[in-house]
């Protein structure tokens, strides 16, 4: 199994080798590439290399009026774009001092925690595939085109969606949606249950993720470590339930927490996490408020010289940051994001360190990262 | 056999352009957002296997079609040229989305302006990212392209 043997050093002399993991490769879900020291089939050390899809975006956003920029929020963590808009605009409006109505922050929450649900059930078809489950991609998928027909429906897009805006939201819910999105949240536990079936008790499954990866909390606190990641590990710290933002306060949802912090238990926290979304959506859809959905704000927002605010929201993956400073002009004087999984990555090493080598396409696929955040 | 002929008779031309256009086996090769919706033309709604297309490989020695899914990055680029020169012949390639037609939003220092710069594309699939419908568009258009194929002795100099 182990190269450490008294055989393989006699064979070849040496105990480790460099093996390159990427840029190309399906389990990196993007574009990363890991650098391994392998002895045998385990992992001594691994160096992630990031930047094979930074765009610039954080130098693009002060070259755009406050408003303009949601859309570039869309594209760096693509599979929640509603996450990231809602981060975004929250940052501006603290830094503007824009109130925004109550029924735009109920819309709100109902967009970011079914957004929630997409990025989870993208997450558990990738993370299944690595693993060398096909089906689960099939159930997920299945799930997710309703939900990006109810953002179509909202807003015309299925994945950057640009639904929200400074201020408030940009329309009010179309004719019917409340009902279908109603039915899709009735529906959904039925589901969640499904994929539980395939995988929960599945030996295979659990063969390749009990143990795997164990992230000790006091290690995941060190590293920065937010979201399904730190709540795997034992850590009740969910920033919708410590700092409660938009309609958070209102609605009632429990924040599951395994204490393992194995890839196994940061699967069981997903997998509890979207019902818990559903049932933040249900509640919300039952006591929409009615009224504007737009604050009233000039048409042009100009920051305070000097301004500065950091705005987070608890994202699919964790603690998403926006922290922006203003100059008295239209634009953002800067602009800086706390991805998530750039955050989440760093504790990879730490959980590589001593796995097997086919164990670290399910490390990559539990941390959840994507790399349009990451490089940005 | 049920009263239909035994016998079909065809050009090689048509057979080699039927037998490739109707195999495409694309490389597993996801870049940036639309690698989500390249994902999602695998789904049970939209079904790429329709269209022969599904067999998605990971690495660029079984594949036929490179579907450049995102923003190329001039740190990348080097990358895919070298997954594009490792493919086989013939290959074809589509660049999915604004980011590999032209740089899409991204107008900045990091950013190829279309992946065009770095490898011949075939087919330009427009969107932001482009639904898979559209993706569906951009192959069909690729089987055409396919279909037009003339067979000709490969010439010395290449």
């Amino acid at each position: 199994m182990s190269g450490a043997g008294p055989a393989g050093e006699a064979l070849f002399g040496l105990r480790e080798m460099e093996l390159n993991f990427g840029p190309q490769h399906p389990a990196t879900h993007g574009v990363m590439r890991l650098k391994l020291k392998v002895d045998g089939e385990r992992i001594v050390d691994c160096y992630p290399i990031i930047g094979y899809l930074h765009r610039g975006t954080e130098k693009l956003f002060e070259l755009h009026p406050f408003f303009q920029n949601v859309p570039h929020t869309d594209r760096l963590d693509y599979v929640a774009a509603a996450t990231n808009n809602l981060a975004y605009v929250g940052a501006v409006e603290k830094l503007v001092g824009l109130e925004v109505p109550p029924r735009a922050r109920y819309i709100r929450v109902i967009l970011a925690e079914l957004q929630r649900i997409s990025s989870h059930l993208v997450w558990l078809a990738t993370h299944a595939i690595d693993i060398g489950a096909m089906t689960p991609f099939f159930y997920c998928f299945r799930e997710r085109e309703v939900i990006l027909d109810l953002f179509e429906q909202y807003c015309g897009a299925r994945l950057t969606l640009n639904c929200m805006r400074p201020g408030g939201q940009p329309y009010d819910l179309p004719q019917g949606w409340v009902d279908r999105c109603g039915e899709f949240v009735a529906d959904f536990p039925a589901k969640v249950a499904e994929y539980e079936g395939l995988l929960t008790e599945n030996r295979i499954w659990k063969r390749r993720t009990v143990g795997v990866g164990v992230l000790p909390p006091e290690t995941a606190i060190a590293y920065g470590v937010t979201g399904p990641m730190l709540r795997g590990s034992g850590v009740a710290w969910d920033l919708r339930k410590a700092m409660p933002y938009e309609a958070y306060g209102e609605v009632e949802f429990d924040v599951p927490v395994y204490a393992n912090g194995d890839t196994y238990d940061r699967y069981l926290v997903r997998m509890e996490e979207m019902r818990q979304s559903a049932r933040i959506v249900r509640q919300c859809l039952e006591r929409l408020p009615g009224g504007p959905i737009m604050a009233k704000r000039p048409r042009v927002l100009k920051a305070a010289a000097e301004a500065e605010v950091y705005h987070a929201v608890e994202g699919p993956k964790g603690e998403l940051g926006f922290y922006i400073v203003g100059d008295g002009g239209p634009n953002p004087y800067r602009c800086h994001v706390r991805p998530t999984s750039f955050m989440n990555l760093q504790a990879l090493p730490e959980m590589a360190r001593g796995a097997l080598i086919s164990d670290l396409v399910a490390l990559i696929g539990t941390v959840d990262i994507v790399l349009g955040e990451i490089d940005r | 056999m049920t009263g239909e002929p035994e016998v079909v008779t065809t050009t090689y031309e048509r057979l080699y352009n039927w037998a490739r256009r109707s195999s495409l086996w694309p490389m597993q090769f996801g870049l940036a957002c639309c690698a989500i919706e390249m994902m999602a033309v695998l789904d049970p709604r939209h079904d790429m296997s329709r269209f022969g297309a599904e067999v998605f490989r990971s690495t660029p020695r079984q594949s036929d079609l490179m579907i450049v899914s995102g923003t190329v990055t001039e740190k990348m680029a080097p990358v895919i040229r070298r997954l594009w020169d490792q493919m086989p012949e013939p290959k074809w390639s589509i660049a999915m989305g604004a980011c590999a037609t032209c740089g899409g939003p991204y107008r900045t220092y990091a950013v190829t302006q279309g992946v065009d710069r770095v490898i011949p594309v075939d087919v330009y699939v427009p969107g932001c990212p482009p639904r898979p419908e559209a993706l569906i568009w951009g192959l069909l258009h690729l089987q055409r392209k396919i279909d037009r194929t003339r067979l000709r002795p490969v010439s010395a100099a290449r």
